[in-house]
């Protein structure tokens, strides 16, 4: 070729030929592994009709079973929140020693299996474990019961919020709250004037991930649970026993409503991630290593 | 020395101090404890037991085999997306995400159902004579799906920032597409790569609800160690259990500093470059 007129080759890979193969196999394999339980999730749960579906949604324990699901969201979602808005503000606003072990173990129950995260429970509250017999002569109940679930999912779920804000502070830094503080600000009102505002996608971003996971554990909350019908079953578990009964349809009539809350959720998360949220811990899900970009002391 | 003027420490990190201790460390350390009542021969007895030692077995070479597939798939499907431009590309991005959203007892019933005998994936593979559903294949399908987006979404960042120049250079000195790719992409996809493989196996060791409807959990060939640890419990043979949850957490707190090491490094490196 002549040198007159610069010829750019296509990019590496950017042949019809390798582009087509390759979105070809990706879509394909895509199409099989995660678009086809999507479809059939639905098609299972409409198999025998409309009708029959209604009638699995309105029975008793799956309404039951649903009632539970949200009760132990709506208390675990709100305190899992303010203990990562606590843990972000602790770690990025101040230094002190050990901070980095701390952003570890708040790290740790991504990493453990949700059986294992159940069975440390029962070593505490059960009673071969370490509270069981004072709880069982002062007749609290925790296992097989409501504050067992919502503890095990704030266990499973303790990383949601802080993650995301954790590097996002640490990236703004401390010297828009030094400034409102130095102006006669009340803490209160800097976090909620000054700190509130910037890093509110990402808090949101935290919640909706956190409550997806709250609604959807199984593992864990299938081990302190009790799996009692009409009574300690959540949605999962619900779905796993009417499953084992061969109530085919009815167990995918309920999962059909966690998929839907599941589609709800990727929604708002690229609908976050537009404004900014979530990017920054894609490459780093353990938030230490993103510290190192600020020296400590 | 800067004067520390912000408020708040105390109650920050006494919120934090509290929760971390109730929630996390108060049940690990009484596992831990639990575990370590037992004397070193009983402990030793209960996890190096066929049984148990079959489940690790089976855990571990299952997760080998789903994180090696969602090597080369998770990093195509990366590929493609950062790549190339075809209708439907950001629904196909956005549904990457699906196996962290769908939770996995949805998962578990939805893959059997598909690979099962007379499913519409199961009933052609068992025309040629393979059976997904209730052998450990199926446990290869349900880590698969359950860490897929891992990969996907380590590797996609690094490939979005690779620097066009460096492929030009390499163009330029006439090395074939398949040579540059290996000699001078996959390098530095190489850290990325890594840490989603890390972050891809230890999800996979862990799993529980989306493999326990597929995998059939025949002792000694389908029994994961998950499952081993929640039957132990069912027989009310707790010291078994914690014994067996212990070595789940000993395995999870390993994969997690390799985790820590290896996204380290994959930082450090974007960094650089």
């Amino acid at each position: 070729m002549s040198a007159a007129k610069p010829h750019k080759p296509p990019r590496v890979g950017d042949t019809p030929a390798v582009r087509r193969t390759l979105i070809g196999v990706v879509l394909l394999l895509g199409a099989v592994l995660v678009l086809a339980p999507l479809v059939i999730i639905f098609a299972q749960a409409f198999s025998l009709g409309l009708q029959a579906f209604a009638a699995a949604i309105a029975h008793p324990d799956t309404l039951h079973a649903i009632f539970l699901t949200v009760v132990t969201a709506l208390i675990a979602v709100p305190i899992n929140t303010a203990f990562g808005v606590a843990a972000a503000w602790a770690v990025t606003k101040f230094d002190f020693p050990g901070k980095r072990l701390l952003i570890v173990i708040i790290e740790i129950p991504f990493s453990i299996s949700p059986v294992v995260a159940g069975v440390a429970y029962l070593f505490v509250y059960g009673l071969q474990g370490l509270f069981g017999p004072a709880l069982a002569s002062a007749d609290i109940k925790i296992l097989f019961a409501l504050p067992g679930i919502v503890l095990a999912s704030m266990f499973v779920t303790a990383p949601f919020v802080a993650r995301e804000l954790i590097p996002l502070m640490q990236a703004q830094g401390r010297d828009l709250e030094e400034a409102a503080t130095s102006l006669g600000a009340s803490g209160w009102r800097t976090f909620f004037s000054v700190t509130l505002p910037n890093v509110r996608w990402a808090l949101l971003y935290g919640v909706v991930l956190c409550n997806a996971r709250v609604m959807g554990e199984f593992g864990a909350v299938s081990v302190v649970s009790g799996n009692v019908r009409g009574q300690t079953n959540t949605l999962p578990l619900h779905i796993e026993l009417l499953y084992h009964d061969y109530q085919t349809a009815g167990a995918f009539a309920a999962a059909s409503i966690l998929t839907v809350l599941a589609v709800v959720t990727i929604i708002a998360k690229v609908l976050l991630e537009r404004q900014g949220a979530g990017r920054r811990t894609r490459v780093s899900v353990a938030a230490p290593t993103i510290m190192s970009g600020e020296p400590t002391k | 020395m800067k004067r520390r003027v912000l408020p708040g420490l105390p109650l920050a990190l006494g919120i934090t101090l509290l929760y971390v201790g109730l929630i996390v460390a108060l049940p690990l350390g009484a596992l831990i404890y639990k575990a370590g009542t037992l004397g070193f021969e009983d402990y030793w007895r209960i996890v190096s037991s066929e049984r148990a030692v079959a489940s690790y077995r089976v855990t571990a070479l299952s997760a080998a085999a789903a994180t090696a597939f969602n090597l080369v798939f998770g990093m195509a499907l990366a590929w493609v997306l950062v790549r190339y431009q075809f209708p439907g590309k950001r629904l196909v991005d956005a549904i990457v995400d699906l196996p962290f959203a769908l939770p996995t007892a949805v998962a578990g019933i939805a893959l059997t159902t598909l690979f099962a005998a007379n499913g519409w994936f199961g009933a052609p593979l068992a025309a040629i004579g393979i059976s997904v559903a209730y052998t450990p294949l199926g446990i290869m399908v349900a880590m698969a799906f359950t860490s897929l987006p891992f990969i996907v979404r380590t590797v996609q960042p690094v490939l979005e920032d690779l620097d066009p120049a460096l492929e030009e250079a390499a163009q330029s000195l006439g090395g074939s597409d398949w040579t540059i790719f290996r000699k001078v992409i996959l390098p530095l996809l190489t850290p990325a790569l890594m840490a989603g493989v890390s972050l891809s196996f230890a999800r996979s060791l862990g799993e529980f609800g989306a493999i326990i409807f597929i995998a059939g959990n025949q002792p000694n060939q389908t029994e994961i160690t998950a499952l081993l640890t929640y039957i132990r419990l069912e027989e009310y043979d707790y010291q078994a259990a914690a014994a067996i949850a212990s070595v789940l957490l000993i395995t999870a707190f390993v994969m997690l500093a390799l985790t820590n090491l290896l996204q380290a490094r994959a930082l450090r490196y974007t960094q650089r470059s």
